[in-house]
């Protein structure tokens, strides 16, 4: 730090740091002694220390919901992103005027909820209102049939809620990159295909880690969209934390998963981040 | 005398900074928590005016939640002194968990002058006795179906498990709300006494696991499925009586129908939260939902079954098997969901998700 002004203020970090010890770091702790306190049957529970939720959250049926639920995530964070770099890419390379209008709308994805999301893709693959009735009108299918609920209906909502985010996280980059580069790869007789695979994306490496974790940590939080879209064997470790938090008044036994999930998703990023590492070293 | 004049006017002085309190108190409404939508609708429409012109008590209708939800607000809301709702209606479920939690505050019975209209298991009391809540409401959940798709009425609960319904079928997705463990010893067990052991308990389960592939969503948001149903798009189910007769009333093409093996009969009762400020006004309320003519108009405006006994109502025959059926009613084992809640729910999800 010697030698070198400091150009923004020490004590404006104050309230950010307050703002993260007091809105997360507090209730955070809250939860780790909830998970561990003792839960009465029939009723609410007493703080001590009792491990029985993390116990019972280690066998075989939740190691299986745990397993979905990563998986859920993970499918969709890969199908965003790869959604979303081609996409942004062309968007880049678009007029100033078009760019804002399109990321203006995308933006504004981000103000629906999940509820109208959910229900609008849960209309749209219906039986009686959805698309299995213009495939039926078309002679693709004999009658029109539902779509959902079904993983691939939920896998369309979940996607569809989260490209935006990696869109906004791979576009300032995208917009960076020197396109001379790209140019000089096609002078040297290189397909769009190919510098597209070994020029642009290499170089936008970091951030599409970025976008990846971005969304599948997004994706590992969803409740709501697994119980409208999926069927029962889609429903992720959320929906489970959920039932026990506010159906069954089980609060230990659901801050024991919620801390599992955490473990989780933290451990994912974790690796993500050292395979990456790891990677750059040879490259 | 220099002390007791310090007494005086350090009790003047209380006084006058607890009045404004006081009346603020009097002039607040009374809190009274129903099921959102529907229930919240009615009970604000056809209730609460007439309670208000009578006794002078205000009433602020609060939106619950269904199931549990609100019982875990009420309680952690109570650890900060707080009453989101001074009255609530609580499902069976709920309130007993209230009760071993000791959630609810005890009623003055001597305020309670209906209390001897309600049948002894509509009258809630504490182990040592203390009342602490009254039935409120009692609800038939039927089996439903969609006019248009089933020109005829299904006659028995076995229609869930008949192959022809095939991803038709909408169910509650929960062990304590649904029932369906109830419906399935009846229907296939001679009755709900297979219930009492956890080996009957599984049993029970493998044989409404048999039912997984006639079901397209196991719902827990009740809108959802009711807007499956009008539209057809998942025309069977399990759903309350009271809200498809006012579907059906409305014109929707649904319809309720009581199976042979009877349906299950639910309720509600009015529990007071241990950290609301208006006993008195709650008492007041609870004892006046307990009148005959009040429970009747229930029955007419909102379709509940009453909570009274029927003699003591005037609804005719007609209106009382609108709401009601001469069929004997599948009771829940609210036991099952307080005293084994844990194991029931995780075979429940086993069950479901397996």
């Amino acid at each position: 730090m010697k030698g070198r002004e400091a150009t923004t203020p020490g004590w404006l970090g104050i309230l950010p740091g307050t703002a993260l010890v007091v809105l997360f770091l507090i209730p955070f702790g809250i939860m780790l002694a909830v998970s561990v306190a003792q839960r009465e049957t029939g009723g609410f529970y007493q703080w001590g220390f009792d491990l029985s939720g993390y116990q019972r959250f280690l066998s075989a049926f939740f190691g299986g919901v745990l397993l979905t639920s990563v998986g859920i995530a993970a499918g969709t964070a890969a199908i965003a992103v790869a959604l979303a770099l081609p996409f942004t890419v062309i968007l880049a390379g678009l007029s100033r005027r078009t760019q804002t209008a399109i990321l203006v709308v995308l933006l504004s994805v981000l103000s629906l909820s999940e509820v109208i999301v959910g229900f609008s893709v849960s209309t749209l693959l219906s039986q009686t209102a959805g698309v299995g009735n213009i495939l039926a009108w078309l002679g693709l299918t004999a009658e029109a049939r539902a779509y959902t609920p079904s993983l691939f209906a939920l896998m369309t909502g979940l996607t569809y809620l989260s490209f935006p985010y990696a869109v906004l996280v791979l576009y300032p980059p995208v917009a960076r990159l020197d396109p001379e580069l790209a140019q000089a790869a096609r002078t040297m007789g290189a397909s769009p295909l190919r510098t597209f695979f070994s020029v642009t994306m290499p170089l936008l490496r970091a951030p599409l880690l970025g976008a990846l974790i971005l969304v599948f940590v997004f994706a590992l939080g969803s409740y709501l969209l697994p119980q409208v879209l999926g069927r029962p064997e889609h429903w992720t470790l959320s929906v489970h934390i959920t039932d026990q938090a506010i159906y069954q008044s089980n609060l230990p036994f659901a801050a024991a998963m919620a801390a599992f999930l955490l473990l989780v998703a933290l451990a994912m990023v974790g690796v993500a981040l050292l395979l990456a590492r790891e990677k750059g070293d040879r490259a | 005398m220099k002390r007791r004049t310090f007494l005086v006017t350090g009790a003047a002085g209380l006084s006058a900074l607890a009045a404004p309190a006081l009346l603020r108190a009097q002039g607040a409404p009374l809190k009274v928590g129903t099921y959102g939508g529907y229930f919240q609708d009615s009970f604000s429409q056809h209730i609460f005016p007439e309670f208000t012109a009578e006794t002078g008590i205000e009433v602020e209708s609060i939106g619950e939640p269904t199931g549990e939800a609100w019982l875990v607000q009420l309680e952690q809301a109570a650890r900060a002194n707080q009453a989101p709702a001074d009255v609530s209606m609580m499902s069976q479920v709920s309130r007993l968990k209230g009760e071993a939690a000791q959630v609810w505050a005890p009623l003055d019975e001597s305020k309670l002058t209906n209390l001897g209209n309600l049948p002894e298991h509509f009258v809630h009391r504490y182990e040592d006795g203390r009342l602490y809540g009254t039935g409120a409401v009692s609800w038939y959940i039927t089996l439903v179906t969609n006019t248009e798709a089933y020109p005829e009425p299904p006659a028995s609960w076995t229609a869930l498990w008949d192959p022809a319904n095939a991803d038709k079928l909408g169910l509650l997705a929960l062990a304590s709300n649904s029932f369906l463990l109830e419906i399935t010893a009846v229907t296939h067990f001679g009755g709900t006494d297979i219930l009492g052991t956890e080996d009957g308990v599984m049993q029970v389960l493998a044989k409404l696991a048999e039912v997984k592939p006639n079901v397209r969503l196991w719902y827990r948001d009740e809108g959802q499925f009711q807007q499956a149903l009008e539209s057809g798009e998942i025309p069977m189910g399990q759903y309350y009586h009271d809200v498809t007769g006012l579907a059906a009333s409305n014109g929707q093409p649904v319809r309720s129908t009581f199976p042979k093996e009877g349906a299950v009969l639910d309720s509600g009762s009015w529990v007071v939260s241990k950290a609301s400020q208006m006993l008195d006004q709650a008492q007041i309320f609870i004892d006046y939902m307990a009148r005959p003519e009040i429970q009747a108009k229930l029955s007419r405006n909102v379709g509940t079954a009453p909570t009274v006994d029927r003699t003591l109502t005037d609804l005719s025959d007609e209106e009382f098997a609108a709401v009601s059926s001469d069929l004997p009613p599948i009771l829940p084992r609210y036991d099952l969901y307080v005293d084994r809640a844990d194991w029931v729910n995780q075979k429940w999800s086993e069950m479901i998700t397996g």
